[in-house]
């Protein structure tokens, strides 16, 4: 079916091993990193396919954008390695079944703003920052026919995103749009990262909602008026498949007047939300997950954030309460935009 | 009407009578649904009135007068729509006044519901009191008529026409004109706003209003709308759009909350009076609007706003709504509905039971004489605390 | 029937009484697949006096009484199967004493689960009851009376169990007491005295329960809901058996539906954990996923779906409505924890062969001493084919629990006939013999639990 676009000559050329050798979860020496990398290539069992937390970090790593974390996933799939237990598996496989019914596709011959599976998300996407977008997938019974699959790299199935992802990508397509600005950061990853690393084909163009947020706030300014918070950003795992955007976090907070903290957790270095990290199978995982959320707010805190800006529903679900426990205030990036325009955020 | 023709006939069995719909929001008592507060018998609580009346458009049951009392002891004051966790409960209350509708089609209908209805039809109000007894309210004050103010003052029939209410709208009207705000009254040219006859089961006549009401005020360039009731508030917000009325819709404590922010109007001092508010229906379940009455009460000077434990989204109805005030389904009883709310103000050691709302007003203050409260709670309306000096 | 109508007036008030067909046919029905059964008057009497007056009159009638709380047991069991009046106890809802110390609440028995849940929250905030799985507006004497459980089945019992006096009306009228109380020396237990238990699991065919006190159990500031998940059904006795073990849960629930697709074909274990700091919980979560079930998750056969969710009192049920259709039933059973598989296996089976998406749970009560497996057949209400699917399927279910040794819970007359037909006939002899001794007119909710019928 769709094949990974993988260069091995690349991996056996790399200098750095940079993927395995970055890696915050395990810990490999540059030799021990291009021993283990070789037996990944050659569909043999290594470490390194039963104890990755599947961060997504590595493919930010590898200089040469040669996919490394997608061959792990695809590794993992054909030795058989599974990073959760079956039954989490299974659970998430069947999660992405649609069973209420077709969606309604209604032409849209412009700029959508695709919801993917966070249909029940449209009210942090109300407001002047928004106006002029014809919202999909907003109907949460219909959602998973827009759900990108991404979420399957937690999985190790890459096959289950091969076998679904066309199906999505025809539907979005029905709508018949130009542009489609997608609210989750995966979705986005989705598009123009994982589709066209495996030659799917993607029939629309994809815009950051992060380079959307920054592009509108520009236009309004005038509006604009600075917030004066000190933020920290809880960078997701998805972010590291669209790395060439991460830049528009600081040009907004630039435009908005919030103070990023100066933090452990930033950029390269940020911190997986632990969310598919608790449930796998590897011994302690459960503890570790906790240990790295606790360290991760614990440095926000000490850094003196006041707000924790989140860009994945995921990662805000996970922390957003233990976050808000500590007296720092989760807030998504799109109602932080909204509350420098002066709007109120429900 | 056959089953068939009824408008809800896809979602009216989907009610399984789980009786969520009797508590407020807290579960802290199964009496939040007025008409089964009163009652008690299954048949007077939100899940059973929907059986019966699918039982009666399926034939089941026939018409009487003991089911049309249960359908019309439905005051339309949506906790069971808050409450319900099904997908189709923002369709209960409508599913009630389908009904009703369908009595009215019939011809079939409580005494006191012809009563009320003929008179809005023939007097504009459902008193039958001659319309043009409608300004008597506002005698003595210099209150203009409206030529184009900035604000249409609609004071509505309660206000115009009942002697307690129409304290509250003299008291709204004196605030409007100390804080110097631009605004003119319909005086006997008003005439009901519909709330009540839509709630009432009588679509045709709410129609023939909104489009009277509509061309009036359009011809006279109204723009924006103060409402002594929450009752016109709501039905000139959410309603009038339909028939293509579009206002700025305020109601009174909206206004008076605006104002106080802005110094146009100052808090007289109410040191050492223990205040507790009673949301009315429609400004709170039907609107979401609970925070500028309490805004407006906490600028008094040195009151203690105490909180019953059923307020906001839980609150428990006066029982006046869907022209209960005159048709009165639900008295007679300790355990009508409004003696209940006036015993939860005692409980909380309140000196004032303040309302924003002429229905609950009326309601709420006869409900405190049958008690024999009087010594105890002075029922008052926001705007009365706040000319009081 | 004009001189029973107006001596109900006469003890209720007019408002409270009533032979009119909109009141008869709204308690005609149950909200599960049984058919109706008219009542000839019903009454909603607020005093243990009012009901004492009502049930000598019954007597003197001979007219039968069926005392109805919330009418949530879906089974029929307040339907008045030969007439007669329905007694509404929802009025009697006082709340008479909690006692902090002693750790209980003296309640009528009329009261809702709900109003002791939200009162217990607001005014002793570290003492809860066991609530019911049905909604708020089922009532406390009600769950009594068919042995009910709540959300702490596992660290303590049945509801049932959970009693330390019961105030009860005997079907010829006399008030009676038992427990401490009855010796008036308050409401604080149950034992030592004779065993007097006429009452409990009786259906209501033996008295009306006029108030109770019931147990209070100590409630901590954090609660959390924690989700594992297994796909093999016959994991789910031995993992019940180590969390049991360990015993720091406070409800243990494994359950398994085809709606939504996710959990089709697997089955989670909803293990809630309690505790007043954070430290408490995450000891909890220690013993139990990182030493108890490790194995599990290290050998992929179980995995944790899910930590710290909330879990709210009372909780909210939308199952009833799955089919669109505003109705479902269930068949109870009080099973070995080890029939689990097979439970819901042919449960499956049944679901399958009606054409109703499968959904089962099974409540465990106590340490693994047995579970409460339930099969929820959905319905739509507007449908008569799909609520006569759903009946049948009840009653497929039903048999089904007979044959492997199960004891059907709060059975409808179908269920309990199969039950008296397997039953020891001494017992059931001693079963006639004790309603005959407390209601010679036959006028307690007569038709249920009828021997020799």
């Amino acid at each position: 079916m769709y094949e990974l676009r993988f260069d091995e000559d690349m991996c056996f050329a790399c200098g750095t091993y940079d993927c395995l050798v970055k890696c915050q979860h395990l810990e490999l020496d540059p030799e021990m990193a291009r021993i283990e990398i070789e037996k990944i290539i050659h569909s043999e069992d290594s470490f390194v396919l039963h104890d990755c937390v599947t961060c997504y970090a590595c493919e930010e790593y590898c200089p040469n954008g040669n996919h490394p974390f997608y061959l792990i996933v695809q590794k993992q799939e054909e030795l058989n390695i599974s990073p959760l237990p079956e039954p989490l598996i299974k659970q998430g496989v069947q999660m992405g079944i649609p069973f209420r019914g077709e969606p309604e596709i209604q032409e849209i011959n412009g700029t959508a703003l695709n919801m993917g599976v966070f249909s029940q998300l449209t009210n942090r996407v109300q407001g002047r920052l928004f106006e002029g977008l014809t919202i999909m997938s907003d109907d949460p019974r219909k959602m998973f026919h827009y759900f990108c699959q991404l979420m399957y790299l937690h999985y190790g199935k890459t096959s289950v995103i091969n076998e679904r992802l066309k199906k999505v990508i025809d539907t979005i397509a029905a709508h018949k749009v130009t542009e489609v600005v997608h609210f989750h950061d995966e979705c986005f990853g989705t598009y123009t990262s994982y589709a066209p690393a495996f030659g799917i084909d993607v029939p629309f163009k994809s815009i950051h909602l992060f380079e959307y947020l920054f592009n509108k706030l520009e236009e309004l300014k005038s509006d604009i008026k600075p917030l004066n918070y000190k933020v920290a950003y809880q960078r997701p795992c998805s972010s590291r498949l669209s790395s060439d955007k991460h830049r528009f976090v600081s040009k907004i907070f630039d435009l908005i007047g919030v103070e990023p903290v100066d933090r452990e957790y930033v950029d390269e270095n940020a911190m997986c939300c632990g969310a598919t990290i608790m449930g796998q199978k590897k011994e302690g995982s459960r503890q570790y997950c906790a240990e790295i959320q606790r360290k991760n707010i614990e440095d926000m805190k000490s850094a003196g954030a006041q707000i924790c800006v989140f860009n994945c529903p995921a990662c805000m679900q996970t922390l957003g309460k233990p976050v808000g426990k500590t007296g720092i205030m989760p807030l998504f990036m799109s109602d932080l935009c909204r509350l420098a325009i002066g709007e109120k955020v429900a | 009407m056959t089953f068939m023709e009824y408008k809800y006939k896809d979602s009216i069995h989907r009610c399984f009578r789980c009786g969520y719909c009797k508590f407020p929001t807290d579960w802290g008592a199964v009496t939040n649904c007025p008409s089964y507060a009163r009652y008690r018998m299954e048949s007077y609580s939100a899940g059973g009135r929907l059986w019966l009346i699918r039982a009666w458009l399926n034939d089941e049951l026939q018409w009487s007068e003991h089911l049309a009392k249960i359908v019309y002891s439905c005051v339309s004051c949506k906790n069971c729509v808050e409450k319900c966790p099904l997908s189709f409960r923002d369709d209960l209350v409508n599913m009630v006044i389908a009904a009703k509708t369908e009595m009215v089609e019939m011809g079939m209908l409580p005494k006191p519901v012809k009563s009320f209805l003929q008179n809005v039809q023939l007097h504009g109000n459902p008193y039958g009191i001659a319309a043009k007894k409608r300004a008597d309210w506002m005698a003595g004050l210099d209150i203009q008529p409206y030529q184009g103010q900035e604000f249409l003052y609609y004071v509505g029939c309660e206000g115009s026409f009942d002697s307690r209410a129409q304290s509250a709208a003299r008291a709204t009207a004196k605030l409007l004109l100390k804080s110097g705000i631009s605004f003119g009254v319909l005086g006997v040219n008003e005439i009901s706003d519909g709330n009540e006859v839509e709630m009432l089961g009588e679509d045709g006549l709410l129609e023939d209003l909104a489009k009277k009401n509509i061309r009036q005020f359009s011809d006279l360039g109204v723009k924006n709308i103060i409402a002594l009731s929450p009752h016109s508030y709501n039905v000139f917000k959410n309603r009038y759009p339909d028939f293509d009325g579009r206002f700025n819709v305020f109601h009174y404590t909206q206004i008076l909350s605006e104002l106080i922010k802005t110094g146009k109007l100052s808090a007289p001092d109410k040191s050492e009076m223990r205040i507790t508010f009673h949301d009315p229906c429609f400004l709170g379940r039907w609107n979401q609007e609970y925070d500028a009455p309490r805004k407006v009460l906490r600028a008094l000077n040195g009151i203690d706003l105490a909180e019953m434990e059923r307020n906001k989204k839980g609150a428990l109805c006066c029982g006046g709504g869907a022209g209960n005030f005159l048709t009165d389904f639900l008295g007679g009883s300790d355990e009508s509905p409004a003696r209940i709310r006036v015993r939860e103000a005692r409980d909380v050691k309140a000196d004032i039971l303040a309302v924003a709302c002429p229905n609950c007003l009326t309601m709420l203050e006869d409900a405190v004489k049958v008690e024999g409260l009087e010594d105890e709670i002075k029922v008052l309306d926001i705007s009365e605390i706040f000319c009081q000096a | 029937m004009g001189s029973i109508y107006n001596a109900l007036i006469e003890i209720v008030g007019e408002d409270y009484a009533s032979n009119r067909q909109e009141e008869l046919f709204t308690y005609s029905k149950d909200l599960g697949t049984s058919e109706p059964q008219w009542p000839e008057y019903v009454v909603a009497p607020k005093t243990t006096e009012a009901v004492q007056k009502i049930v000598r009159l019954a007597n003197k009638e001979k007219i039968a009484i069926v005392p109805l709380g919330g009418g949530m047991t879906l089974a029929g069991l307040a339907l008045p199967l030969k007439g007669g009046i329905t007694i509404d106890m929802k009025r009697m809802e006082k709340i008479i004493e909690v006692n902090e110390s002693g750790r209980y609440m003296v309640v009528e028995a009329g009261v809702s689960q709900g109003k002791i849940t939200s009162y217990l929250h607001k005014h002793h905030t570290h003492l809860m009851h066991s609530e019911t799985g049905a909604p708020p507006a089922a009532t406390v004497g009600g769950n009594l009376a068919i042995h009910g459980q709540g959300d702490l089945a596992h660290p303590y019992g049945f509801n049932s169990d959970m009693v330390n006096g019961l105030e009860v009306i005997l079907p010829t009228g006399e008030i009676a007491r038992f427990g401490s109380c009855a010796i008036d020396s308050g409401w604080y237990t149950m034992h030592p005295l004779p065993d007097l238990g006429l009452f409990l699991g009786w259906n209501g065919t033996t008295g009306i329960i006029t108030k109770v006190s019931l147990r209070l159990f100590p409630n901590k500031k954090i609660r959390e809901m924690d989700l594992f998940a297994v796909e093999n059904e016959a994991l789910i006795p031995e993992i019940l058996y180590e969390l049991t073990h360990v015993g720091f849960s406070e409800d243990l629930v494994a359950f398994s539906s085809e709606i939504p697709p996710m959990m089709n074909k697997l089955h989670s274990i909803s293990i809630v954990i309690t505790g007043d700091s954070e430290e408490e919980i995450e000891f909890k979560r220690h013993l139990i996923f990182d030493v108890k079930l490790a194995k599990y998750i290290r050998s992929g056969v179980g995995g944790i779906a899910a930590v710290s969710q909330d879990r709210q009192r009372p909780q909210i049920s939308k199952s009833a409505d799955w089919k669109k259709g505003g109705g479902f039933e269930y068949v109870g059973a009080i099973m070995p924890v080890s029939a689990y598989p097979e439970c819901y296996r042919r449960g499956a089976e049944i679901s399958a062969r009606h054409d109703i998406p499968y959904t089962v749970l099974g409540r465990v009560i106590g340490s693994s001493h047995g579970m409460m497996f339930s099969w929820s057949y959905a319905f739509n209400r507007a449908d008569p084919e799909t609520v006569r699917h759903a009946r049948e399927a009840l009653h497929e279910t039903d048999e089904q629990v007979m044959e492997l040794n199960g004891t059907i819970w709060k059975p409808a007359v179908f269920g309990q006939k199969l039950m008296m037909d397997r039953m020891d006939t001494n017992t059931l002899q001693l079963m006639k013999k004790v309603k005959n001794l407390l209601d010679p007119n036959g006028i307690m909710n007569p038709g249920n639990w009828e021997v020799g019928q």
